[in-house]
């Protein structure tokens, strides 16, 4: 077990909290053969390009793919285990699933499709989820229409309700944001993000999308042809450096913040993190809350010493950790741990060598921009 | 040697036109009755005529509604004498053609054998489930079975029994494949050289129904055919009169 | 009154005929055009030629056919005399089974493209929704396919109307239980009484128009799932 995952988890009251799914599913020209331990809370992003086997290995957690040889066991239910010759139809499974496209049933107004699932979950009744689910995906005012009626984000919300409103124990998106265009999914994501925040049900969210991963999840698998290639907490594990070169064209870290200062003579506001900070204009959060932002090792170039006279603000002392090739020749990607914030740099092969980077060497970091999410 | 176009055109003509004189073609409409003595005796015809029949068989009512809607028949065997008397009253045959070709035999037969007796019995025993028979409306042979029953004055005791064939071919069918324990049918359908094929049979006393007499016509559409007036007398000779009494038919 | 006592039973017996044909079919051809539209099985093909096979067979066939084998020494003669039942040709019953058999293709292949039209999707959606298989059949399938319910039903019925060879083949013409319109219809064209002739073909033309312009102006193409 990863080191990483040990606090997540954690022995709860009533059982472990934990999923872990092992499946081998053969097609003809591909493989899936997975073995996981995945935290029994939170967002688990399954992240990777299409056809790296996220979207399978979603459906067989869901029963919906029958894997040839697999196990799987939900905080301590076994749903699955080939062994034994147990398997859990897909009905009898208490999850939600949410489609790429909504998926609505045609013939049901928006209330009887949120009522279809809930009548068959015994939830009819639960008029406080009822009344969370309206306020928290916002769609009160559509109940009455028809699914044709609805546009491609009102018809996700209301997926992603029905959903939910099943009192599912475990939550499973597939790219509910895909197959919808830039301002339908900016309309969504903040839907989503209060998903993260107020529910209490392990969520896993298949993704190819790196943005929506970095503000959604708080753990990540990487897939590649049928394969995990890498997985822990988001921070740690989008800065490591042994990733297959696919992942590495567009490399970056996470970094959790805190707002904790604003200064209105300057429109600018400060975010504090483990190791420093950084000034953005100014934001609406109010002081303490956590902010999330996302550096792209492109805008992380490095100095010897810290410069004086600049315009750059954004200067951090880190220590090179490592160094490895990136996805040209011309380049190196350079990790950098700035007093526990692990952050990369993306620099070229020539600056590298002109100015001796090398493990152990401290230098200052500087931060061009930061994309902020959310 | 050159020969003008023309002439060798008039030539080649003039020598179709006299093979057509001696040799013709002749299309004749024939009730499904007379299916098979008619086969036989085309054959015979044809080796001895040069000339050729065409036949199709079918219900006599049919033949009559497309003779009036312009079928190319020259010959018309019919399955009554009804229908041959009608076209001849509407104009659409050759004025004094019209002949009996052969009368008909009503037989109640089964191909269970020994189910019939020779008495006709069985009809007053009346233990089977279905009689069948051809449409009275449109088969004589129906009908006469209708007349027949009803000199026995078994007619409304059999009737809830009755299974009713489209035409005489049908009505022999539900018999032969068992359905109809027994059937009035046509003597021809069931009787080849002298005796009856299968199963067992009661030929019906010619006292208890109308003679079914079937009629024959040349029609409009044969008047200038040689080949139609050759079959009409063929008929009547006596080589074609053997074949159909060796068929179970009267004359 | 054009019509006679007779005519107005054949016509009442081919609404029954029809009705109770298309009951059955729906009935029967259901599971079957369910079956045929999600199998994998290498049976797909054999079935699915057997359940056509009457579209491209003349009605001659398979009139000689179920003759034939529901008669006292066929096949199916013997199960329905085993089971009491008597045999069928003659009887109303045999006529439904005729029917039924005739029909078939018209109820089923309608249902097997709507059944096929709505994939995977809805159903795998349903079960995420805690719906087991009976019940996404139900709430899921049927409202889904109801217009492939609706042309079936149409098509199915007014085949049976129409249908002729098969009736006169395996019926006997028996007034009240098996003479039907297009029998019928035929007996009065071979008696020569057209007038009559007329009146009950012309109905059936002017039915089956009427039949035909409802299935067309109410075919609506539904949107694909939302």
């Amino acid at each position: 077990m990863d080191a990483a995952l040990e606090p997540a988890l954690a022995q709860q009251a009533g059982g472990e909290r934990a999923i872990r799914a092992r499946f081998r599913v053969d097609y003809a020209g591909f493989t899936l053969d997975v073995d996981l331990t995945l935290p029994g809370h939170g967002v688990t992003a399954l992240f990777g390009h299409s056809g790296s086997g996220k979207t399978t290995c979603l459906r067989c957690v869901a029963g919906l793919e029958r894997a040839q040889h697999g196990r799987l066991e939900i905080n301590g239910e076994l749903w699955q285990d080939t062994a034994s010759g147990v398997f859990l139809p897909t009905h009898k499974r208490p999850l939600g699933y949410v489609f790429q496209e909504a998926s609505l049933f045609p013939h049901l107004s928006v209330r009887r499709n949120l009522e279809y699932g809930m009548r068959r979950a015994g939830a009819l009744e639960d008029r406080q989820a009822w009344e969370q689910a309206m306020e928290l995906l916002g769609i009160g005012h559509l109940l009455e229409r028809m699914p044709d009626r609805l546009s491609g984000g009102e018809r996700q919300r209301v997926g992603i309700a029905r959903a939910l409103l099943t009192r599912p124990r475990l939550l499973l998106m597939d790219e509910p944001l895909a197959a919808l265009d830039l301002k339908r999914k900016s309309e969504i994501l903040p839907y989503l993000e209060r998903l993260h925040d107020e529910l209490d049900i392990p969520v896993l969210y298949v993704s190819h999308s790196p943005d929506e991963v970095a503000r959604l999840a708080d753990h990540v698998v990487l897939l590649d042809q049928g394969k995990v290639v890498a997985r822990g907490p988001l921070v740690d594990t989008l800065a490591r450096l042994d990733l297959p070169t696919a992942f590495t064209e567009d490399a970056g870290v996470v970094i959790e913040s805190v707002v904790a200062e604003h200064d209105d003579g300057y429109h600018l506001t400060r975010l504090d993190f483990p190791g420093g900070n950084v000034m953005v204009a100014r934001r609406p959060e109010a002081l303490g809350r956590k902010l999330r932002f996302r550096v792209h090792a492109r805008d992380v170039s490095l100095a010897v010493a810290r410069l004086e006279g600049s315009t750059i603000t954004n200067l951090l002392p880190v220590l090179v950790t490592d160094v490895a090739d990136a996805d040209t020749p011309a380049h190196v990607l350079v990790r950098l741990d700035a007093e526990g914030t692990p952050l990369l740099a993306r620099i070229t092969r020539r600056s590298a060598d002109q100015l001796r980077v090398g493990v152990g060497r401290r230098m200052w970091a500087q931060i061009k921009t930061v994309a902020l999410l959310g | 040697m050159r020969l003008p176009l023309s002439r060798l055109l008039a030539g080649l003509g003039a020598g179709f036109l006299a093979c057509a004189a001696h040799a013709a073609d002749v299309q004749i409409a024939v009730a499904a009755n007379f299916t098979a003595p008619i086969k036989e005796i085309a054959a015979e015809f044809e080796k001895d005529t040069g000339h050729k029949v065409i036949a199709s068989f079918g219900p006599t009512g049919g033949f009559y509604t497309q003779i009036k809607n312009g079928a190319p028949f020259e010959v018309f065997f019919a399955a009554d004498d009804t229908t041959p008397e009608k076209l001849e009253k509407e104009g659409d045959t050759v004025a004094g053609s019209r002949w009996t070709y052969a009368v008909g035999k009503l037989v109640l037969w089964s191909a269970t054998p020994g189910y019939v007796d020779d008495k006709g019995e069985v009809l007053k025993k009346n233990e089977f489930k279905h009689l069948s028979i051809g449409n009275p409306k449109t088969a004589p042979y129906g009908l006469a079975g209708i007349q027949a029953m009803e000199k026995l004055g078994l007619a409304e005791a059999i009737k809830p029994k009755l299974v009713e064939g489209s035409n005489i071919t049908q009505a022999y069918q539900f018999v032969a494949t068992g359905n109809a324990e027994l059937g009035f049918v046509a003597l021809s359908q069931v009787y080849k050289d002298g005796k009856i094929t299968g199963g067992s049979a009661w030929i019906v006393p010619a006292e208890l129904y109308e003679p079914i007499k079937q009629d024959a016509v040349i029609l409009s559409k044969g008047k200038d055919n040689p080949a139609a007036k050759a079959l009409a007398d063929y008929l009547k000779g006596p080589k074609a009169i053997a074949v159909i009494k060796a068929y179970g038919y009267d004359l | 009154m054009p019509l006679t006592g007779l005519d107005l039973s054949a016509i009442w017996l081919t609404l029954e005929l029809a009705t109770l044909t298309t009951v059955l079919l729906l009935l029967i051809g259901t599971p079957i055009s369910w079956w045929l539209a999600r199998t994998r099985s290498r049976l797909k093909g054999p079935v699915g030629a057997v359940v056509a096979l009457p579209l491209v067979l003349p009605p001659t066939v398979i009139g000689f056919y179920l003759l034939v084998t529901m008669g006292p020494n066929g096949p199916i003669g013997h199960v329905t005399q085993s089971l009491g039942l008597g045999v069928l040709p003659f009887t109303f019953a045999g006529l439904v089974v005729g029917s039924v058999f005739y029909s078939m293709p018209f109820v089923v292949q309608p249902l097997q493209n709507a059944f096929e039209a709505i994939g995977d999707r809805p159903l795998e959606v349903a079960a995420t929704l805690r719906a087991s298989p009976w019940d996404r059949f139900f709430t899921v399938v049927l409202p889904l396919a109801r217009p492939g319910f609706i042309t079936a039903t149409v098509l199915g019925f007014a085949h049976t109307v129409g249908e002729f060879g098969v009736v006169l083949m395996i019926g006997g013409n028996i007034p009240d239980k098996t003479r039907t319109v297009s029998v019928q219809i035929f007996d009065h064209v071979e008696a020569m009484e057209y007038a009559q002739a007329h009146w009950l073909a012309g109905g059936m033309v002017v039915f089956s128009f009427f039949v035909l312009l409802a299935l067309y102006s109410s075919r609506r193409f539904k949107p694909a799932l939302g």
